[in-house]
């Protein structure tokens, strides 16, 4: 069934029990992203040591996409240096407009790869995409204050 | 509303529509409740607008030749006919791409009142000037006041949605005062289908000298309609909610006001008199229909009111109400699913909006979708009524003449399995 692709067991676990949800300090720059199209919304923290991104908070409504793929975000990025999170990031949002074409990596995505069924429906990408917009700004914004 | 005439024919009327008879989703039958965000068409409109581009397809108000005068005919027969449907003469409707432009068309004329003739005097918004609009609006009918406001320096207003997802008018004597200029509201909301007392505000608003523009997008499509009886002095709705095409949309202005309201939109076919140093401008509605206007869509358009006209809009209004009665029944049934807005269907069109515990809107759409069902799922463009419903989004449920009662226990099915589905029943 169609339904189970899109909303695999992961998607779903993530968003019952979302990781590393909760707006924390410190925190280096904080940004706010909106769906303009159904009004979900995330505000994002970033925390950076040096190179390192330390620590990402988050707190939003939303639907279980959007929220779940901040939740999988957080796993992905958090400890991680900056350079390899964008590159994280990049194959994340090559996967979610790949329209279900893009065979994910799971050494980079790990429980990322959940999204590709999320891929083949476009009205859903921007969803997917929610936090990860947040996650680039706010770490834009942090560098840009240093 | 009652009505003694025979109720609709639904099956014969949806051998009308083709669409309706696809499916999606890997076989699941379409069931399609978005009618408030497009209707779908029926073989009439199409046959129209094919049959008028095969046989008299020529750019109109321009040219000698026999293509051009049919196609001026076919262009103009179909504006008095959509008149009539809305109990409006020839010259007072004007063919704007759709209802968002139709309002822009009002904000902007008066915006340029200021720096036009004495005429439009009228028109001028100056600072202080009031503008009321409403909580309930779809952004087309308030982000244009909002933005006119800004430029010329006048006071936004509003009122507000009562405790019952009505517009609370208890204040509507402090609300529209000698200042107001423009009260500018819905007819009935695109995402609760509750139809406002227009009477009650176009009273207010004459008491005080003020303008009427009337979001008919809603009502239109779903009811019968008489401007002149309204007493509006503006109204705008779209073709593409009412099974016409979509790409054209109506405005609707008091013939005396068209006449004094300076234009908005400027170029070819709009003009009277052009020398180099300035122009002067055509007699309304052409004053309002700048450039090559869309023509097939117009036929369509006229082809729809005749579809519309032959059904009967008394039927098609007594027959949504019963599919709304049966929706706010049968979900009201389902723990967990909250309704917003009014909870009964008096005095209101056929949306209703809901919510579900623990079920974002987006994720219920996604499980009615699997199941063929379309419905909105979002703000639908009104996001300041959401705000006051308290909710962040919802799932909306639009009726139409085509639609059944097996439908709306569909819908009621597939809220059921999505509520399965997340875990939440």
């Amino acid at each position: 069934m169609q339904l189970q692709q899109m909303y695999q067991e992961i998607i779903l676990d993530h968003y019952k029990n979302p990781h590393g949800r909760g707006l924390r300090d410190p925190f280096d720059a904080e940004s706010f992203q909106v769906n303009p199209t159904c009004g979900d919304e995330v505000t994002l923290r970033v925390h950076l040591v040096g190179d390192l991104v330390k620590d990402v908070s988050y707190d939003g409504q939303g639907c279980s996409i959007s929220q779940a793929s901040t939740s999988v975000l957080t796993d992905l990025v958090v400890g991680k240096p900056v350079g390899e999170a964008f590159e994280k990031m990049d194959a994340f949002v090559e996967l979610m407009q790949g329209r279900g074409k893009v065979e994910p990596d799971e050494d980079v995505l790990e429980d990322g790869i959940a999204f590709a069924g999320v891929a083949k429906y476009p009205a859903r990408v921007k969803c997917a995409l929610l936090g990860w917009m947040a996650f680039k700004d706010a770490v834009a914004r942090s560098q840009g204050a240093a | 509303m009652t009505t003694t005439a025979a109720p609709l024919d639904v099956a014969a009327l949806r051998a009308d529509f083709p669409i309706l008879s696809r499916t999606v989703r890997d076989g699941k039958r379409l069931v399609y409740l978005d009618s408030g965000a497009t209707s779908q068409r029926p073989t009439q409109v199409m046959d129209a607008e094919r049959a008028f581009l095969e046989q008299h397809n020529a750019a109109v108000h321009r040219g000698a030749h026999q293509l051009a005068e049919e196609a001026t005919d076919a262009y103009e027969g179909a504006r008095q006919r959509i008149a009539e449907f809305v109990g409006a003469s020839f010259g007072e409707l004007v063919f704007t791409k759709n209802a968002t432009e139709g309002f822009n068309l009002v904000a902007y004329a008066m915006g340029n009142a200021a720096t036009s003739g004495p005429e439009s005097s009228r028109f001028v918004l100056n600072p202080g000037d009031e503008i009321v609009v409403t909580e309930m609006e779809h952004h087309a009918n308030l982000v244009p006041w909002q933005q006119v406001a800004q430029r010329t320096g006048a006071v936004l207003k509003w009122f507000r949605l009562g405790q019952d997802g009505r517009l609370d008018l208890s204040d509507v004597d402090s609300v529209i005062t000698p200042r107001t200029k423009v009260v500018a509201f819905t007819h009935q909301s695109n995402v609760t289908g509750v139809i406002n007392p227009v009477d009650v505000l176009v009273a207010a608003a004459q008491k005080v000298g003020a303008l009427t523009v009337l979001d008919a997008c809603q009502s239109v499509p779903h009811s019968t309609v008489d401007f002149h009886a309204l007493g509006v002095d503006f109204a705008a709705f779209s073709g593409h909610k009412m099974l016409g095409p979509s790409g054209i949309g109506v405005l609707y202005g008091r013939r005396e006001l068209l006449e004094a309201l300076p234009p908005f939109i400027t170029g070819g076919s709009m003009i009277e008199l052009v020398k180099m140093e300035g122009s002067t401008f055509a007699p309304p509605p052409q004053r309002f229909e700048a450039g090559s206007p869309m023509t097939s869509q117009a036929v369509g358009l006229g082809a729809a009111v005749d579809y519309l006209s032959i059904v009967g809009m008394e039927r098609v209004h007594a027959h949504e109400h019963a599919l709304t009665v049966a929706a706010l029944e049968g979900l009201r049934a389902v723990p967990g699913v909250r309704l917003l807005g009014p909870q009964d269907a008096v005095d209101r069109g056929g949306a209703v909006p809901f919510e579900i515990e623990g079920v974002h809107p987006h994720d219920a759409g996604q499980v009615l979708d699997s199941l063929g069902i379309a419905v909105r799922v979002g703000h639908h463009c009104a996001w300041p009524l959401h705000r006051c419903l308290n909710a962040q989004s919802s799932v909306r449920a639009s009726f139409y003449l085509y639609n059944t009662l097996d439908e709306v226990d569909a819908l009621v099915d597939g809220v059921r399995e999505a509520q399965k589905f997340f875990g939440v029943a």
